[in-house]
């Protein structure tokens, strides 16, 4: 039993805080969110960042699961909106996964390199959190498929330079077999996207698929049994989001306690009130009860199915509870100036709240941990 | 990072429950985990038993007859106790009272009164609050004048957990009234039997009797009991707060006590005649405190890892606390809601193990009630909530 990061984990995540605390300040940020010149990718890339937890065979280091808690954890803290989940987490790990030879040869190394972004389309207009609800058809033809459907809220689907495409090639709407997984270029004929801002700052699309067609070396893992690997991706990813969670908690903590010892109202730093202070603590609280419940996430990535999805759901759960009151706290102990738009916290507190809503919120997650429990 | 416990660990736990499957007696262990009433005798059993192995205190080092087990090691020793219902073992003496000797006694004082802690001669008590400071202990009145070679002592003790089957009680008294209140404290240690002292049962809620008022009406205590230096007392009170860090979460008995929610769950029938673990409503709530349970046995693993590694302690002595009352709470509030109407019930009687007739509702409703009354205290003892969060915010916030 360990609970420490290794020395060279450690020097990592000093380096790249370094370097976004040098470069992706909130004004620094801000701008990025008006212009984005890809700097920031390119330098990830340089430092190492994308290359962590790819295998080795394709120039990656080979790092595993607290690996990407260190990344996002410090993603985290700094609010990055570079596609690291989608492309690295999501996409990269899916054909680390699953992908054939080919397939890994020929992507992994320019994802590692900054050159190739990714991203999971999977969600559906009415799938809300259900994995196995895909109505998007794959529709063989020739030696390839056919693709048609609708793909929504695709995490930067529109910066992606290939779509990871579920689509089913079998089977009805909410069957768990029937799926499968393509790979898409995302300027294929037929496929039209429309990119927008989300709430946080991050970007997503909405993805329409017309006739696209794709040929046999598009499909990734075998046809009609994709569902459980695009399950264990989101899993990965649910994980990731947890220690982003925890990063940002951090943070906004950290911003919310030096708030409290500087503001000062009636003559004294409002941090000498006891209703805030106790605020203040139950914020703590939660950060590293979810902290707790990050590091069993991850740890339990690679358990038995059964196992793997109790941990993650249960991590979830108390993430997102955490990251809401953490969020909503933050921004209340900040009085006025924490509901405006000019101050790091309320993104703080957007980012906090959208992670709760992502691969499945918490009524969902507490449902399915419960399942197990039926009499 | 690592989660898993090493070979060893493993091939430990697996020593520790053969010990506990072999020796720990089934009647003693029923009175447990179906929450009838524990009388001075039942605690000694189990502790006597651990004795003659050499486990009884896991925590000491072994110069002083402990086992020299690493935090790890302690933690699965009392995880597996738990969760086979095994007896509390008593902390007054074993964790409380003795590390203050140890460190601070004198040489007599740790010959004498060590071994009788180890084997259960004697029972200690903790006098500490008094009815006039609570969270405000520093303000504690009751009085010690030295006299030769004795200190007269007058005052009250209260909230005195066990007292009454107490043989010593460590006290805080006031030695220095003139000195700023934390500077005149000492810590004696007085013999329960001598004249004057007068042990008054406390009631509890639940129509237990578990505390005590303990009166000292000039109670002579030879000097020769004072541990340390005197008016030194705050200073060793403190440390005994802070020794004990991990046990306070009491995950242990939280995890038998979720299992038996669940048991519970599932023999009752909601309103609609199936499982009331099969109700959505109920199903949820039972799993929203599993998963803060799961997040608190994490968390006290952090904590029982960095003590391994020495790393000074922060905050979490306090969170453990804090939320380990919560989620004991929590639990026995939703074990007494998942007896509906029968939660109204109360057989008192039926909490006496020699008790043979028949209970009113399922056989296992008799504790529940009175147990969801009785751990409010949780959140209330060892420094309230509000005070562990007072110690949290000083230390995060520097208010």
């Amino acid at each position: 039993m360990n609970f420490n990061f290794s020395d060279e984990q450690q020097q990592f995540r000093d380096s790249l805080e370094r370097y976004l605390r040098q470069n992706y300040g909130f004004d620094q940020r801000r701008a990025l969110l008006r212009a984005n010149s890809g700097e920031v990718w390119a330098q990830f890339a340089e430092m190492g960042v994308l290359a962590m937890t790819l295998p080795e065979a394709q120039g990656g280091f080979g790092g595993g699961a607290f690996d990407t808690q260190l990344v996002m954890e410090s993603l985290g803290r700094s609010l990055v909106v570079e596609p690291y989940l989608s492309t690295v987490v999501l996409g990269a790990g899916l054909l680390a996964e699953a992908g054939n030879p080919v397939q890994q040869d020929a992507y992994l190394p320019r994802v590692a390199a900054g050159e190739l972004k990714l991203a999971l389309a999977h969600d559906e207009p009415g799938s809300r959190y259900e994995l196995a609800h895909v109505a998007t058809t794959a529709r063989a033809e020739g030696s390839g498929y056919v693709l048609n459907g609708r793909k929504s809220v695709v995490l930067h689907g529109d910066s992606a330079d290939q779509l990871l495409v579920t689509a089913r090639t079998q089977g009805a709407p909410r069957d768990v077999s029937g799926v499968s997984l393509f790979l898409v270029d995302a300027r294929a004929g037929g496929l039209t996207r429309q990119g927008y801002a989300t709430q946080d700052g991050q970007r997503a699309a909405e993805v329409v698929l017309q006739d696209v067609r794709v040929g046999q070396a598009a499909l990734v893992g075998r046809q009609h049994e994709a569902l459980p690997l695009v399950e264990k991706a989101i899993d990965r990813a649910t994980a990731a989001l947890c220690a982003e969670a925890v990063g940002a908690m951090a943070a906004a903590i950290e911003a919310t306690v030096s708030y409290l010892k500087t503001r000062k109202q009636f003559g004294v730093p409002i941090g000498s009130f006891q209703a805030l202070q106790h605020r203040a603590v139950d914020m703590y609280l939660h950060a590293e009860q979810a902290r707790s419940m990050s590091y069993l996430a991850a740890a339990r990535l690679e358990a038995p199915r059964e196992q793997r999805r109790q941990a993650i759901s249960a991590a979830k759960v108390l993430v997102s509870q955490s990251a809401r009151f953490v969020g909503q706290q933050a921004v209340q102990l900040h009085g006025g100036i924490g509901v405006t738009d000019e101050l790091a916290i309320s993104h703080y507190f957007k980012r906090l709240t959208m992670i709760g809503l992502q691969f499945g919120d918490i009524d969902h997650h507490l449902g399915l941990f419960g399942q197990p429990l039926a009499a | 990072m690592d989660f898993n416990f090493t070979r060893e660990e493993q091939a430990f736990r697996q020593d520790v429950r053969a010990f506990i499957d072999a020796e720990l007696p089934q009647d003693l262990s029923a009175k447990v985990l179906e929450g009838k009433r524990m009388g001075k005798e039942d605690f000694l059993r189990w502790h006597r038993i651990l004795h003659r192995k050499g486990w009884v205190a896991p925590h000491w080092p072994v110069a002083f007859g402990g086992p020299g087990w690493d935090a790890v090691q302690q933690h699965i020793f009392s995880e597996e106790c738990a969760d086979a219902g095994a007896p509390a073992l008593m902390p007054f003496g074993l964790v409380m009272v003795a590390p203050v000797i140890m460190h601070f006694g004198s040489k007599a004082q740790q010959d004498y009164f060590l071994p009788r802690i180890l084997s259960g001669e004697d029972w200690w008590c903790q006098g500490y609050s008094e009815p006039g400071s609570g969270s405000d202990l520093a303000s504690l009145k009751t009085r010690a004048e030295r006299r030769g070679d004795t200190y007269i002592v007058n005052g009250q003790k209260t909230w005195t957990t066990l007292g009454q089957h107490a043989d010593w009680i460590f006290c805080l008294v006031r030695t220095s009234p003139e000195a700023r209140k934390q500077e005149g404290i000492s810590f004696l240690l007085i013999d329960m039997k001598t004249p004057g002292i007068t042990v008054r049962p406390i009631i509890m809620l639940d129509g237990e009797h578990e505390v005590n008022e303990v009166w000292f009406d000039n109670v002579e205590v030879p000097v020769q009991n004072l541990v340390g230096e005197e008016n030194k007392g705050w200073t060793y009170a403190k440390f005994l707060l802070g020794h004990e860090r991990t046990g306070i979460a009491e995950v242990g008995r939280s995890k038998r006590w979720l299992k038996r929610l669940k048991q519970i769950a599932r023999a009752q029938r909601g309103a609609d005649g199936r499982p009331l673990l099969d109700d959505l409503r109920f199903r949820d709530r039972v799993a929203q405190v599993e998963i803060e349970l799961m997040a608190l046995e994490i968390t006290n693993l952090r904590v029982i890892a960095a003590e391994r590694e020495k790393r000074a302690p922060g905050p979490e002595a306090s969170l453990l606390k804090i939320r380990g009352s919560e989620i004991q709470q929590t639990l026995s509030e939703l074990m007494m809601l998942a007896l509906g109407p029968d939660a109204l019930v109360w057989q008192h009687e039926a909490l006496d193990p020699a008790w043979r007739g028949a209970v009113f509702g399922p056989e296992y409703a008799p504790a529940l009630s009175g147990q969801y009354f009785n751990m409010r205290k949780t959140t209330i003892y060892g420094g309230s909530n509000e005070i562990q969060k007072n110690i949290i915010s000083k230390m995060i916030l520097g208010f």
